[in-house]
């Protein structure tokens, strides 16, 4: 028996993520990581831009938490000023990811049949295309941006939102419950808004979360290509960038700013994890991908791949 | 089968159609005028003019089309709008470094991903098993970017093992310095899509021993393991094999990112450089090209899988 829909608002956010180490670390990481970006909007420890050739490559100390690079640029001011950078590109390649997963999903799930299907060919089409080369696509027509980046990003993730959410919807619209809704006379708008949007919610959840891990390895590799954030912009991927030249001679200096971009990413992807293991164990939505996810149910009928949810031992135990 | 094939071959057909049509409607209906920057900020209306003439861009938008489509069926993909070469020779020249390059990768994805990912189902409830899960979800957040910077770090800078920029120049006349200067490279996106493919192993071995067949076969007398790998192993590949469609575009886009960083002269870094050029043509035809790559690959894959699967052989749809 499926649980009826207002169930399932039970589970309130917070709770969920403080039940478990994982969705509690990545939880803090997060919120470190808002309030880094809003700080830093106000001050930073240094100016990230100020440069200075006498103070190129100075090792961390405490006046240079991290150091400085080439060209004396304080690394740690930078990271941070950077951090807000990476807030926005995430949120908004996930409203744009929402809207048109949303969108599509609805398209292609409460509309006539052959409007219905044909948004699924579509969404199945427009699933196998990799981000990077849709933002390459709009690179070459309207130069690199991070405007760029959050609508390759977003567009891209949001087919996979849409393919997801569709075959829930569909799921969900064929449910007794539903039935019984409609029967008793609510319209589309009622059973849409009481049945359908709470019991897709925690699959939207996980993927929007996906969504925003995704977009800031995207920002991380389009940076680091020219064609993300400009030059007056600080970013991770581009002082990952900065810093590649002198790979030879300077090494660890890359430390800061990938732990970064990882950090982050794990975290948006332990938080999805841990919403996913909570809202309901019997989703079928597995672990991340990368420029692409896994499929949200084999494509074969048979033995399916164990719901990391059901196994005995949690996945992360520190 | 037949049916699953007709279907799948449509759409795939599809698939090809509609990224031509994304990919030259993106690249020439949106703003950016190639024949005004190829005259130059200096170039006179009348130059810039004849320039759009002789490229052919002053015709209707749809015949513009429809020409381009007809050379892509005939792998013809035009001609650089910078330096006048043939596109399709170049871009062939180009994936003798890509496909090996993302072959390679793909290995070491599997090699990596897959065992490991049944060693630590087979100890889940084990601290080594949750170890090996840990290391994988973090691997999984790392940017293929910073993943390659650290391995060229260590073994190019700090040990100095394995060459860190670059390709021979005369390619694979010299296989060994060839495939050694892919080895960095290789395994960078490796190591990265390994972790994915771990993964999904993992949560699909641990799936299956759950299965009955595998408790019986353990009921019976077999270790687990050899109860896993006898019985759920071919199970689970299956599953390994489904989702690996989609690994090929992760494939992409970490050839993209470390052609660039290990300065290998293939396809992505000649999409990047091309980008920056705006040499339209030829971005239309690595764009192209890489996309007919994923989608052949995916319609590979899904044959493949339904051919392995004995359930889905004979029962159709």
């Amino acid at each position: 028996m499926r649980r009826p829909a207002p169930r399932l608002r039970r589970v309130s956010v917070v709770g969920v993520l403080l039940r478990t180490p994982r969705g509690a670390a990545a939880a803090t990481w997060l919120a470190l990581l808002l309030v880094a970006a809003a700080v830093s909007r106000a001050w930073t420890p240094l100016d990230p831009f100020t440069t200075d050739p006498y103070s190129a490559w100075l090792p961390p100390s405490a006046a240079h938490l991290l150091g400085t690079d080439s060209v004396g640029r304080d690394i740690a001011s930078y990271l941070l000023a950077a951090s807000a950078t990476t807030v926005v590109v995430a949120v908004c390649a996930g409203l744009v990811a929402v809207v048109v997963g949303l969108g599509l999903a609805a398209l292609g799930s409460l509309t006539a049949r052959w409007v219905r299907d044909g948004v699924a060919v579509l969404i199945d089409v427009l699933v196998a295309f990799p981000t990077i080369l849709v933002a390459m696509a709009l690179a070459a027509a309207f130069g690199g941006s991070l405007t760029v980046v959050v609508v390759a990003t977003g567009v891209g993730y949001g087919v996979t939102i849409a393919r997801v959410s569709r075959s829930e919807i569909r799921r969900v619209v064929r449910e007794d419950y539903v039935t019984a809704a409609r029967a008793s006379g609510a319209g589309t708008a009622a059973v849409l808004r009481r049945h359908v949007l709470p019991n897709i919610a925690p699959v939207f959840v996980v993927q929007l979360s996906l969504a925003m891990a995704t977009s800031i390895l995207a920002e991380a590799g389009l940076s680091f290509l020219g064609y993300g954030a400009s030059a007056e912009t600080a970013s991770w991927g581009r002082l990952l960038s900065d810093l590649q030249k002198f790979l030879g001679v300077h090494p660890w200096t890359v430390l800061g700013p990938g732990l970064a971009i990882t950090l982050t990413v794990l975290a948006l992807n332990l938080l999805g994890d841990a919403v996913r293991d909570a809202a309901d164990p019997r989703l079928r939505t597995r672990s991340p991908g990368r420029g692409g996810t896994l499929p949200p149910e084999p494509r074969a009928p048979g033995p399916s791949p164990a719901d990391p949810a059901r196994s005995p031992a949690p996945e992360v135990t520190s | 089968m037949t049916r699953f094939l007709l279907g799948r071959l449509a759409l795939f057909a599809v698939g090809l159609v509609v990224a031509s049509v994304l990919i030259f409607a993106t690249l020439r209906l949106l703003p950016g005028d190639v024949a005004q920057s190829l005259a130059g900020t200096n170039g006179s209306p009348a130059q810039v003019d004849a320039i759009r003439a002789s490229l052919g861009l002053d015709r209707p938008v749809v015949v513009q089309y429809l020409d381009w489509l007809r050379g892509l069926v005939q792998l013809d993909l035009g001609r650089s709008l910078v330096t006048g070469t043939p596109v399709a020779e170049e871009v062939g020249e180009k994936l003798t470094v890509t496909l090996p390059l993302a072959g390679l990768s793909l290995v070491v994805g599997l090699l990596v991903g897959v065992p490991l990912g049944v060693v630590s189902a087979l100890r889940h409830r084990r601290a080594s098993g949750a170890l090996l899960g840990v290391a994988a979800q973090v691997l999984a957040a790392v940017p293929v970017v910073w993943a390659g910077m650290l391995l060229i770090a260590l073994f190019g800078v700090t040990l100095r093992l394995l060459p860190t920029q670059g390709f021979p120049v005369d390619g694979w006349d010299e296989p060994g310095r060839a495939l050694r200067s892919l080895v960095l490279p290789a395994l960078t996106i490796g190591l990265v899509e390994g972790a994915v493919l771990f993964r999904f192993t993992r949560s699909a071995a641990i799936g299956a021993l759950d299965e009955d067949y595998v408790r019986a076969a353990a009921a019976k007398g077999q270790t687990t393991t050899r109860a896993l790998v006898r019985h759920g192993l071919p199970n689970v590949l299956l599953s390994v094999v489904s989702v690996l469609g989609l690994q090929v575009a992760g494939l992409v886009v970490g050839a993209v990112v470390v052609e660039q960083l290990f300065a290998l002269p293939g396809l992505g870094r000649m999409l990047v450089s091309d980008v920056g050029r705006r040499d339209l043509t030829k971005v239309q035809g690595e764009l192209m090209t890489l996309t007919a790559l994923v989608l052949t690959v995916g319609l590979l894959v899904d044959v493949v899988h339904r051919r392995l699967d004995p359930r889905l052989r004979e029962g159709g749809e």
